[in-house]
């Protein structure tokens, strides 16, 4: 081989590398588009909720009610039958099987949406009304068009019967897609249609607000006390051994800790966010307690020079003058760290978060779900209507966690000096 | 009732702070003397004296309020019957007895849960009235104590500072508490597990199966049912398909990982370096239940059609699927911690090895990677720790039967999946398949910790060699 051959070869070795390292790039670039585009794509169709307009009667005599009917007489009443009744007469059916098909059609609970109806809307009370009720999940998932209808029929989980009321509803006009407010003021529900993540959304907040108001001062504290008061010795090595340890400790052994100590020897209540935010917070909190050290670091020495020239304390030049001047990164890695609690799951599973809650908390210490939990709870079940319940939940929690870090980002870029 | 108190308390020591300023200037102005320190540290000393004690008293009662309730209401139980309760019994009327106490008890009520709900109401208000008598008492004798010196003019600034220094030092030593809480939670239940089962046949057993444990007391175990008790608490199965999974991370997430690194740290201009660097790592702040969702719903069904295609056999929930994820989700943790290591490394070694005429791509490979190559190491070891603990992904995506395989179209289960199975839902108490996921969570601890300890050790000492 002569010197050229050799030179090329080397070149073309160089560009080789050099195109391995894009490729990696690209490859990884494109694992975020791909994962976003996926969820995203599944995720959309669930802020849309397929209703059918029902004609009501609201005729006060057939519900038993007093002709001005109080709010509270409402919410008494029985509207079993007036809801059964103007839910038949939507299409002529023929016998007993062909009507239970008939209500099929709806969510199992459209007696208590024509309730809630009638009392946000008072002044219908002996009016006819066209009443918007939410369908079944699977009426949902075909009119989104992510149903199959050209099965055989013992394939579907949709009779010909209720395949030719849906063609006649269309036909109508009276099946509409509304915005799906029940998937952010619902609790958890058995019925993919209905079901939402108002209780997870505020088992999610109590624990954040728990974990923030635990391990923020905690760690502050603590790192000031490494940064700056720590004596070299062996008491401060081995915190701060303990504190890098416990930064790489998997998630899944905190909710040992949680379940072990908190729920064994504690007895604190199960799944509730009380338990929960303890739990994250202990595992945060070596997260946090890094990136604070970082920022009082990035502190010069000048600044702490220059407060005790001028006959400031220790204690002062470090109250005064240093924590404030770190407070931008001090918040920010703070932020990041609850970021990150947000999205833990295994411990919250251990410390028992996985129960089925309809209700949505209104205290730390009621039983709930947290988002993450819900998303692991929703994605076990079996019914179509969860798939997209799913992503949309994830779609939630991933906005969250982009704005928290959009914020830490913006803190630092904003605030933080720069030394040099 | 505790947050009333600790209103109370806060705001009783916010007011002592006005108090104890304004006290000490008027005793400066009358006496004509001088202060030692300015008054809001006298404000300081008194407020932190008021609160501090107090408060620590009622964290420390609440928390062993429960268990002494608790055993005071064992005793009650054992000392009224003639019949013996074991202890899981004895838990079991005590739960009983509290929820009949709230109100949301939903059972056979009986005589002893009656009795012993009374009981535990008159414990509980005897515990409220000794616990607001005994903080009043505190703070009565800490505010004079605090008085007194302020009034004889003591050093307050440096008596407030020391305190809070020790308020610092308390807050830096919850880290080593957390570790001592882990280490006390897996132990206590793991010396349990292993007091049944022999600890080389739950290391070295190849069948692992927990749902078949019985429950029973230890010491009445005969020879046979032992011998069946082991078989299904064997964990290598479990290390297998750990090692496997990690395994398959690794074989994606490194050449991905650290190409990217190498061409972020040595190719990349600033424009591209500061715009693939945050999108890379997202990768890291995505929740790993959605990793799990993408590899439950996205990729094993893939990976099951592609393999129809073929005739091969996948099995929806495959070892590939859940490594494969979790690789994606590993790349940024070493193309970042590898940029930042390649960056360490001066430039006076590359720019030697351009001088005799080396490529850059020659450059890379002979100079700057063996240079690096102990933080590189480290960054994987601390990858592959992350690979082990990882837990949603697993569960979500890689199955719960215990095959002993290496198949990675098979399913195979990991040591944190089993620990969720097992934990999840209603557990039994004090039987070996729920102690067993404490003695799987103590190796899982130990094996992170000590990749942990090699990984920071090296990268630490890498760091020294170039500072």
């Amino acid at each position: 081989m002569n010197k050229d051959q050799l030179l090329k070869k080397r070149y073309r070795a160089e560009k080789r590398f050099k195109f391995y390292g894009l490729v990696s790039i690209t490859l990884a670039i494109l694992f975020v588009i791909f994962l976003v585009n996926v969820i995203f794509s599944k995720g959309r169709a669930a802020f849309q909720r397929t209703t059918i307009a029902v004609e009501v009667n609201f005729n006060t005599e057939e519900l038993e009610l007093s002709s001005n009917a109080s709010i509270e007489e409402i919410q008494d009443a029985d509207f079993y039958d007036l809801s059964i009744n103007s839910l038949l007469k939507l299409y002529k059916t023929e016998g007993a099987k062909q009507e239970k098909e008939l209500l099929r059609v709806f969510s199992p609970d459209h007696d208590i949406e024509i309730k809630n109806f009638l009392i946000k809307n008072l002044d219908n009370l002996n009016k006819n009304v066209i009443v918007n009720l939410t369908t079944s999940d699977d009426i949902d998932q075909l009119h989104k068009g992510n149903y199959p209808r050209h099965l055989p029929e013992e394939r579907r989980r949709i009779s010909d019967f209720q395949l030719l009321i849906y063609d006649q509803l269309v036909k109508e006009n009276k099946v509409n897609k509304v915005f799906n407010t029940f998937f952010f003021t619902n609790g958890d529900s058995r019925n993919p249609e209905v079901a939402g993540i108002g209780g997870s959304l505020f088992g999610s907040f109590f624990t954040i607000i728990i974990t923030l108001i635990l391990s923020f001062p905690i760690a502050i504290f603590a790192s000031i006390y490494l940064e700056e008061f720590a004596p070299k010795n062996r008491i401060t090595d081995f915190i701060e051994i303990n504190i890098n340890n416990l930064a790489a400790v998997p998630s899944i052994v905190f909710g040992l800790l949680g379940l072990g100590i908190l729920l064994g020897t504690f007895d604190l209540p199960r799944s509730t966010p009380l338990v929960a935010g303890i739990t994250l917070s202990l595992m945060t909190l070596p997260r946090i307690i890094i990136p604070c050290r970082a920022s009082l670091k990035a502190v010069p020495p000048s600044i702490r020079e220059g407060a005790l020239a001028v006959g400031a304390s220790k204690v002062q030049s470090v109250m005064h003058h240093v924590v404030p001047l770190s407070i931008p990164g001090t918040l920010s890695g703070t932020i990041i760290g609850l970021a990150q609690a947000l999205g833990e799951t295994a411990p919250l599973i251990l410390i028992g978060m996985v129960a089925f809650v309809v209700d949505i908390p209104a205290t730390p210490i009621d039983p709930s779900a947290s988002l993450p939990v819900q998303v692991y709870l929703w994605s076990e079940q079996a019914e179509r209507g969860f798939v997209e319940k799913t992503s949309a939940t994830i779609m939630v929690l991933l906005s969250f966690l982009i704005v928290m870090n959009f914020i830490a980002v913006y803190l630092r870029q904003k605030f933080e000096k720069k030394w040099s | 009732m505790n947050l009333a108190i600790i209103v109370l308390i806060v705001l009783f020591s916010i007011s002592s702070f006005f108090f104890a300023r304004t006290k000490v200037k008027k005793i400066a102005i009358s006496n004509q003397t001088k202060l030692n320190a300015l008054p809001d540290y006298y404000g300081f000393y008194l407020s932190l004296w008021c609160a501090l004690p107090a408060l620590l008293i009622l964290i420390v009662w609440t928390i062993f309020e429960p268990s002494i309730i608790k055993a005071f209401i064992f005793q009650g139980i054992s000392g009224e019957n003639a019949q013996t309760y074991n202890n899981s019994e004895l838990n079991l009327i005590y739960q009983q007895i509290k929820s009949f106490h709230f109100g949301y008890f939903t059972g056979t009520i009986t005589e002893e849960i009656i009795r012993g709900a009374e009981s535990y109401k008159s414990f509980l208000s005897i515990a409220q009235g000794s616990k607001i008598v005994l903080l009043a008492t505190i703070i009565i004798f800490t505010t004079l104590y605090a008085l007194k010196k302020i009034l004889n003019n003591n050093k307050a600034r440096e008596d407030v500072e020391k305190i809070f220094k020790g308020l610092l030092f308390v807050c830096s030593l919850v880290a080593i508490l957390t570790t001592i809480g882990i280490i006390f939670a897996l132990l206590f239940e793991s010396i349990k597990f292993f007091s049944v089962i022999n600890i080389f046949d739950f290391l070295f057993g190849t069948s692992w199966s927990p749902q078949r444990a019985f429950v029973r007391d230890a010491s009445t175990i005969t020879a046979e049912e032992y011998a069946d008790l082991k078989n299904a608490f064997g964990t290598v199965p479990l290390f297998a398909g750990t090692a496997f999974i990690a395994l398959i991370a690794m074989i994606v997430a490194v050449p991905i990982g650290l190409f990217s690194g190498i061409y972020m740290a040595e190719y990349a201009n600033t424009k591209v370096r500061k715009y693939s660097k945050p999108i890379i790592e997202i990768l890291a702040g995505i929740p790993t239940v959605v990793y799990g969702f993408f590899a439950a719903l996205t990729v094993g069904p893939f990976f099951r059609e592609i393999g129809e295609k073929f005739g091969l056999e996948v099995s929806s929930e495959s070892a590939l699927a859940a490594g494969l994820v979790m690789g994606v989700m590993i790349i940024p943790y070493i193309s970042s911690l590898s940029d930042d290591v390649i960056n360490a490394v001066p430039q006076s070694l590359r720019d030697g090895s351009y001088a005799i005429g080396a490529t850059k791509s020659e450059t890379i490979k002979r100079v700057v990677f063996p240079a690096a190559l102990p933080g590189i190491v480290g960054s994987v070891l601390l990858a592959v720790s992350r690979a082990i603990g990882e837990t949603m992904i697993v569960v979500m995506a890689a199955g719960l039967a215990a095959n002993l395989t290496l198949n990675p179209l098979e399913s195979t289960t990991t040591i944190t999946t089993q620990i969720v199975m097992i934990l999840v839902g209603d557990q039994e108490f004090d039987s070996p398949k729920t102690q067993s996921a404490f003695a799987l969570g103590l190796t899982l601890f130990f094996a992170t910790l000590v990749l942990n300890y090699i990984a920071l050790r090296v990268v630490k000492k890498y760091r020294e060699k170039y500072e």
